[in-house]
């Protein structure tokens, strides 16, 4: 009763917090965003429908009274800002489920880091045996976090990362430096596959100093230095459609014709760069004479490729679920688990030309990662 | 012959058009052919072009914020989420609730755009209540709905990006087939026509001056100042939906979080630049249509010189901070002073001479 009771009340405080909020939403999007749908998450969670949180924390709080001798998971989200979040929330409880031994209480803390603080302290008091974080802001975390070790309880942090403390077991993410080499080898492959000699490049990145902007970026340019490739220009599309039109329709008057790829940080650029192609007479991705290359592999992007409008897509894999429920059976087993782990992540592509790529990962590691060639199956079963 | 170049440098447009002119000229020094125009794929194309278009959603917008500017002493800051919120609305009845993309119209396209107008009338009639009638701070007012309306807009669109992937959609953003000229610079000739024909031709550009200058002053002499303010609000909300639904349809789609983000700062920015005073009053609408084409001017230079990104927001301060400064009542002052001084000891000088 008394759990139920506390969590309630939790519920009640986060809602008063959702009637304050929108203002603060940047904040956390600049400090934090450790996915590319960071122009997305900037104003999203203003709407937010408070009974939706009250009535998922009144089902964990349910769940939680019903527990037997199952391990308890405490899991506290970032939000529900875009659809690359819903997948990741999804498949952490896909994963984390009752069929799995472990009962999983949810609380979604709608971009609020104040209420996402309140809901680990929450957690800790009800004793649960381990805490999944995706954590708003990277920094704040140290007492908290302290507070949760002396509790003995592991901590796992998901997606985006704290830096103030190292109090938790594991990171599980996306490595985006990873996600900028698999391009550049890719596009080494491709070209050597295709014959082509000279790669004269144009860039639309993300929102300028995004984790994911940073990544891609670096991860893209070792590839361009080494490879000798010709990068003509970078400039920021801010992971919009709009943007990515916007700044297409100025290349394309800048260096028409001198250009042959067109490297975007997400699919929403992507988007907007393939209209502002298609609009001036240009030809691009699979029969094109402009290579089209992007981040993220949303379904709205894997459809792209589908056409061969894209001709390589880079995902960022939001289904931390399984490597979740991983970490805490190793840990269950009493085994060590990894300070860090990567994520597995599809490269798609729109020909069946490559099978695979080998590069240098960020750790240094040699590896050699398959290609997927997306059919309607790979299009149905995206997030 | 002096005395026309005299005229002419007196204009109050002179300044913001030479500024514009300028900002222009800049890029012939990077790229000699920015002011090429030719006919690719059908359509237009070439840099002025796309000033003209991208342009178009600011220049809007400023429409009705030079007339909020003028009756109140204040700004309209709810402008961009009130695109936003248009937009939603409208690809939400177009496509239907929940659902978020669609190759067919749950309603007739005419439906959808009245609806989308409709709630931004509805926005701007909010804020001239607000505002008019029950007289709170026009930058108080707007907040609510600078905060609230994108949010507004998420909930119609049900937290998602909702897609209308139907032809027609595209046009108000794009081109109409056979068309060469992009259509959003028709919907600002006509809304800008719209609404000069309406202030030229009644009294109502008067009326919102002296209502700007003094409200109680206006009242006495038998003006209904509230009621001309509410409508100024009124106006500035249509334009917002206006532009709204250009922006959507350039993306065709509804991006609640994107669409007219910062585009409230630009418009106001624009009122500025085209020498108009923030404090209300006296206005020139063409001074501010001058201002918003000089601010996408600025952009696609950033772009075509390739400035990078982060430094890009410096370069556009320094700029906007050369315009503004050059137009500033001080520095006029200053520079006749300067050259009264001047004339002073030419004259001294000379009577030196003489003597």
């Amino acid at each position: 009763m008394r759990k139920t009771l506390s969590v309630l009340l939790t519920a009640a405080m986060a809602t008063s917090m959702l009637a304050a909020c929108g203002s603060s939403n940047t904040q956390a999007t600049t400090a934090a965003p450790a996915e590319t749908k960071a122009a997305e998450t900037q104003a999203a969670t203003t709407a937010a429908p408070a009974e939706t949180t009250v009535a998922e924390v009144t089902e964990a709080a349910k769940e939680a009274a019903a527990s037997g001798d199952t391990i308890t998971v405490g899991f506290a989200q970032v939000g529900h800002e875009s659809d690359w979040r819903t997948a990741s929330t999804n498949s952490v409880q896909a994963a984390l489920s009752k069929e799995n031994g472990i009962d999983l209480q949810f609380v979604d803390c709608d971009n609020d880091s104040a209420a996402q603080l309140e809901a680990v302290r929450n957690f800790i008091q009800q004793g649960v045996d381990y805490i999944v974080i995706d954590p708003i802001v990277s920094t704040g975390w140290d007492t908290v976090l302290t507070e949760a070790d002396d509790a003995g309880i592991p901590v796992i942090v998901i997606d985006r990362t704290i830096d103030d403390s190292d109090k938790y077991v594991s990171w599980v993410g996306s490595e985006f430096t990873n996600e900028g080499l698999a391009a550049g080898a890719w596009l080494k492959a491709y070209v050597a596959d295709k014959g082509i000699s000279e790669v004269n490049a144009l860039v639309i990145s993300g929102t300028t100093g995004s984790s994911a902007q940073i990544g891609r970026s670096n991860g893209f340019d070792k590839y361009v230095e080494s490879e000798k490739w010709n990068k003509i220009d970078e400039q920021t599309g801010d992971f919009t459609q709009e943007g990515g039109q916007k700044v297409m329709e100025s290349y394309l008057k800048s260096y028409e014709g001198k250009f042959n790829v067109v490297v975007c940080q997400n699919d929403n650029e992507a988007f907007g760069a393939i209209d502002a192609m298609k609009a001036a007479g240009v030809s691009y991705g699979v029969d094109g004479d402009v290579i089209v290359i992007s981040f993220d592999a949303c379904t709205a992007g894997l459809q792209k490729v589908l056409a061969g409008e894209i001709n390589a897509d880079f995902q960022c894999n939001p289904l931390q679920g399984p490597d979740c429920l991983n970490i805490i059976k190793k840990l269950e087993a009493g085994e060590t688990v990894d300070q860090k782990t990567f994520m597995a992540e599809p490269w798609y592509v729109a020909e069946d030309k490559l099978k695979d790529i080998t590069y240098t990962n960020n750790s240094g590691k040699e590896v050699t990662e398959p290609l997927v060639v997306v059919d309607q199956a790979v299009v149905d079963a995206a997030y | 012959m002096s005395g026309k170049i005299k005229a002419l440098t007196k204009n109050q447009l002179f300044l913001p058009f030479a500024m514009m002119v300028l900002v222009l000229l800049i890029n012939l020094i990077k790229s000699p052919d920015f002011f090429a125009i030719n006919i690719q794929n059908g359509v237009l194309y070439g840099r002025l072009i796309d000033i003209l278009n991208r342009g178009s959603e600011i220049a809007i917008l400023a429409v009705g914020q030079t007339l909020v500017v003028a009756v109140s002493a204040g700004t309209d800051i709810s402008v961009g989420s009130v695109m936003s919120l248009t937009a939603c609305g409208t690809c939400m009845l177009l496509a239907g609730y929940g659902v978020n993309s669609t190759t067919t119209l749950a309603v007739p396209l005419v439906v959808g755009l009245l609806f989308g107008l409709i709630l931004a009338m509805c926005c701007g009639a909010f804020n001239g209540f607000l505002v008019s009638k029950l007289n709170i701070q026009p930058m108080v007012a707007t907040l609510i709905l600078f905060t609230a309306a994108r949010a507004i807009g998420l909930l119609l669109c049900n937290n998602q990006i909702t897609y209308i992937r139907y032809e027609p959609y595209k046009y108000f953003g794009n081109f109409i087939p056979g068309c060469p000229v992009p259509t959003a610079i028709f919907i600002t000739i006509v809304v800008v026509a719209v609404v000069m024909l309406f202030l030229k031709k009644t009294a109502m550009g008067l009326y919102i001056q002296s209502v700007g200058i003094n409200k109680k002053a206006a009242r006495i002499s038998g003006l209904n100042s509230s009621n001309i303010c509410f409508m100024c609000y009124l106006i500035c909300g249509l334009c917002a939906g206006i532009a709204g639904i250009v922006a959507s349809s350039r993306i065709y789609s509804a991006d609640s979080n994107n669409i007219g983000r910062n585009y409230e700062l630009d418009s106001i920015l624009a009122v500025a630049l085209g020498g108009n005073s923030l404090g209300g009053g006296r206005f020139n609408m063409a001074g501010s249509i001058i201002g918003a084409y000089t601010i996408q001017a600025i952009t696609v230079t950033l772009l075509a010189m390739g400035v990078s990104t982060d430094q890009a927001p410096v370069v556009k301060a320094i700029i906007v901070v050369l315009i503004v400064t050059a137009q500033a009542p001080a520095f006029k002052a200053f520079l006749a002073e300067r050259k009264a001084k001047k004339l002073v000891q030419v004259n001294e000088t000379q009577n030196k001479e003489a003597a």
